[in-house]
């Protein structure tokens, strides 16, 4: 009690500094507020998304008939079984990296590195998984014919089981000369990409069997897509009928309308990226648990941080896999 | 810092001895709602498809709240925001909640318009 001093009073009070009134350290705020901006991303993408198939709501593909491929079991349906084992791996990398950030908490610098090391690796299958998932959707499956309005039409059987042009399809001889650019106007290339059948080769082996009829995008009142009877089948083929699609890009999708496979190249390859530096970050993360840096510094803060990240590209999953392949 | 956890899950419901055996117990619970919603979208039971709560379908609303339930645990105890102080969590989760609210209501509004549009109006599919 010095009554002679006179005290301002800031060194230990409110505005004096030192204050953490979220008691987090600077870096792991902000990794949370980075976190936040990241979020609203995301989920911008993921509203466009749910605005565009709104707009087509009667026409949209459904995920269950896009998906259904398996690595190494060929011509078996298997929709979404791959893209559940894609979001378990995701999940068990989490796991994996809480595991990691707990032992951090305790200064077990060997723990730390093996759960580490079992969070990259889950995160580059999940990445690897990815690419599969996205050259499958490339390469597409039976092929469609697209119309002079851009819709998709498929090809069923009677029994209502898919079949894929180049079952039917009859060979057409025909002399093509390749377009090269000094005839073309405006020095226009040829296409990059060429499908396998041309529109009169398939709209022949179409008229030729009986047994085959035409899906339109549209669904009735159960969600699933309109089979057309054999005379409009028909009809739709001589009539509205343009080009051949085989598989899917940013133009054209065999699946349905192309949005789709624009929304799912650009939100899952955006995912993709951030699981991709999410492995990178990691491993350097990893490097520096082994040569003991964070042993030294008395603190594994920074595989928490990470870990916040991991655990955002997890989040994230959950919700593109739910719009993307359940709803 | 935030070294001690707290180990209550369900309103108390569930509490774990460790903060390991937590982390197993939210894998658990994770991976049986994921399979649940697997379980759902390759079966489809068609009452759940054919009827509607609020002009969604009944299946849709399954979907979406479990989705939920899982951002909730992967957030509260993966991410330790159960061991936050509650401004902190508050200035995360409200904000991002209001935001994707408020986008989400105008941008399905806007496309449910659209699609009226296209469907009753003169407009072709591709304009």
């Amino acid at each position: 009690m010095e009554a002679t001093v006179a005290k301002t009073d800031t060194e230990e009070k409110t505005w004096g500094g030192g204050n953490q009134p979220l008691r987090a350290s600077y870096g792991k705020m902000m990794m949370w507020f980075f976190i936040v901006s990241d979020a609203l991303t995301f989920s911008g993408f993921l509203a466009s998304y749910g605005f565009s198939r709104f707009k087509f709501v009667d026409a949209w593909p459904v995920a269950d008939q896009v998906f259904t491929h398996f690595p190494f079991l060929h011509g078996v349906d298997a929709p979404m079984y791959y893209v559940a084992f894609m979001t378990f791996v995701l999940i068990f990398s989490s796991v994996t990296m809480v595991l990691a950030v707990d032992a951090g908490h305790k200064m077990q610098q060997k723990k730390v590195i093996f759960y580490l090391f079992l969070t990259i690796i889950g995160g580059a299958i999940f990445v690897g998984s990815q690419a599969w998932e996205w050259a499958t959707f490339i390469k597409g499956d039976f092929g469609a014919v697209e119309t002079k309005g851009g819709k998709i039409l498929q090809f069923l059987d009677t029994d209502g089981k898919r079949v894929a042009i180049r079952d039917f399809a009859v060979n057409i001889p025909t002399e093509r000369e390749e377009h090269t650019e000094k005839n073309g106007v405006w020095y226009e290339s040829e296409a990059l990409a060429q499908t396998t059948f041309s529109y009169e080769e398939v709209k022949k082996g179409f008229l030729a069997n009986d047994n085959l009829l035409v899906r339109i995008q549209y669904k009735d009142e159960h969600g699933h897509q309109i089979v057309l009877s054999r005379d409009a089948s028909i009809d739709k083929i001589k009539n509205d009928g343009k080009l051949i699609v085989e598989g899917a890009n940013l133009r054209h999708n065999e699946y349905g309308t192309p949005l789709f496979a624009d929304f799912f190249f650009f939100i899952t390859g955006f995912h993709g990226f951030h699981v991709f530096s999410g492995v990178l970050i990691n491993i350097i993360i990893f490097f520096n648990v082994v040569i003991g840096t964070y042993e030294r510094r008395g603190s594994y803060e920074m595989v928490e941080k990470v870990g916040l990240y991991w655990h955002f590209v997890d989040l994230v999953w959950v919700f593109v896999f739910t719009f993307f392949y359940l709803v | 810092m935030a070294h001690e956890h707290k180990l209550e899950i369900f309103r108390g419901l569930v509490k774990f001895k460790s903060n390991i055996t937590k982390i197993w117990g939210i894998f658990t619970f994770l991976s049986i709602v994921t399979i649940i919603e697997v379980a759902f979208g390759i079966t489809k039971p068609d009452f759940l498809t054919d009827n509607t709560f609020l002009a969604m379908k009944l299946l849709n609303w399954i979907f979406i709240i479990l989705t939920l339930v899982k951002a909730y645990y992967i957030t509260w105890d993966f991410m330790h925001m159960r061991d936050e102080v509650k401004a902190l969590r508050r200035a995360v989760i409200w904000t991002v909640i209001f935001l994707i609210c408020y986008l989400v209501l105008i941008l399905l509004i806007e496309g449910d318009y659209i699609f009226d549009i296209y469907k009753n109006g003169y407009v072709k599919f591709d304009f």
